[in-house]
């Protein structure tokens, strides 16, 4: 076994790994470490496919953008983020799941025998140095892909702001956001200041819940 | 050197692992990671195949290898980084409506 073919199933053991983890941990905190091993995997297969431009994005974009994004909402919701289980509806999901899961198994299999059996490979031509470097890919980029490159950067504006509209909700007293709570008790002179309640969430808890707290 | 055949089966597996991590977890946020997990299975089997179909058409402006299955994984990738933020806030707005994360519980649109 040469190093390639290693590094290969190494990788592919990990993605696998990963992925079986962000669908089976019950803590939302594991299934977001099994998702960053399998996008971390994930980028090393890039490198081996001569992809290291994106290899990179992968690991900026993913691990340091979206698996943060996910441990920061895991946080914010706190115990309320892992769901207890119940048996309700587990036949049917169960039932739609596995049917699912055996039907792309089934598909797998049969592509990879027909491929085993056709005893002929995809060919893959040796690519020049450049390939899949920074500089190919951002002339292909800035040329053929421009259209689409600007109609992202549209789609990632809307995104942004249908984010913090979604998020912020209806403005009104009940949806102020703690800091600006503060500044509404600051401006009001009779009331003295209270030290902040812990966490974000914790202002819209029941007043025993948050007195329960050391300060 | 790997057969293209390995990435694009190991592609189709980790698609399959995260269909049914969506259909069976009833958890919004595993739910939102499972659909990672598809998209990022999609990006590898694009990324193999781009290996492998090195010749570009006529219709190109850009003289050189194709880069038309990395490009298609950078969209997807930018696309995903949307649908993150948007569907994360969804879950907070969701969770601040409600008091949970559960799928089967956000029936406020049912009937």
């Amino acid at each position: 076994m040469t190093l390639g073919t290693a590094y290969f199933y190494l990788c592919a053991l990990l993605a696998v790994g990963g992925a079986v983890s962000v669908v089976a941990a019950k803590n939302p905190i594991r299934c977001a470490m099994g998702l960053l091993l399998l996008i971390l995997s994930v980028a090393g297969l890039f490198l081996a496919l001569r992809a290291q431009f994106l290899a990179a994005i992968q690991l900026i974009v993913y691990a340091g953008a979206i698996v943060v994004l996910f441990l920061f909402v895991i946080m914010l919701l706190g115990p309320a983020a892992s769901t207890p289980s119940d048996r309700r509806g587990l036949a049917a999901r169960v039932f739609g799941g596995g049917l699912f899961g055996l039907g792309g198994l089934a598909s797998v299999t049969l592509v990879a025998q027909a491929a085993r059996a056709a005893h002929r490979t995809i060919p893959m031509p040796a690519p020049d140095a450049s390939f899949g470097g920074i500089e190919a890919f951002g002339s292909v980029l800035f040329s053929d892909a421009l259209v689409p490159f600007e109609v992202s950067s549209g789609l990632l504006m809307v995104a942004v702001v249908g984010a913090i509209a979604v998020a912020r909700g209806r403005q009104g007293s009940h949806s102020l956001s703690h800091g600006e709570q503060e500044v509404a008790r600051a401006a009001t002179p009779h009331e003295p200041l209270r030290p902040l309640h812990p966490g974000v969430f914790s202002h819209e808890l029941p007043e025993s819940e948050t007195t329960e707290r050391p300060a | 050197m790997i057969p293209i055949e390995h990435y694009v089966v190991l592609s189709a597996l980790l698609f399959v692992i995260g269909g049914v991590g969506f259909l069976v977890r009833r958890n919004v946020l595993v739910a939102l990671m499972s659909i990672e997990v598809m998209l990022n299975a999609a990006n590898l089997a694009f990324v193999a195949y781009n290996r492998s179909h090195l010749a570009r058409g006529v219709a190109h402006t850009y003289e050189g290898a194709s880069h038309t299955g990395q490009v298609l994984a950078f969209f997807i990738i930018a696309a995903e980084a949307a649908e993150v933020a948007v569907g994360l806030a969804i879950v907070l707005a969701m969770y601040r409506l409600r008091r949970t994360v559960r799928s089967d519980e956000a029936d406020l649109l049912r009937n």
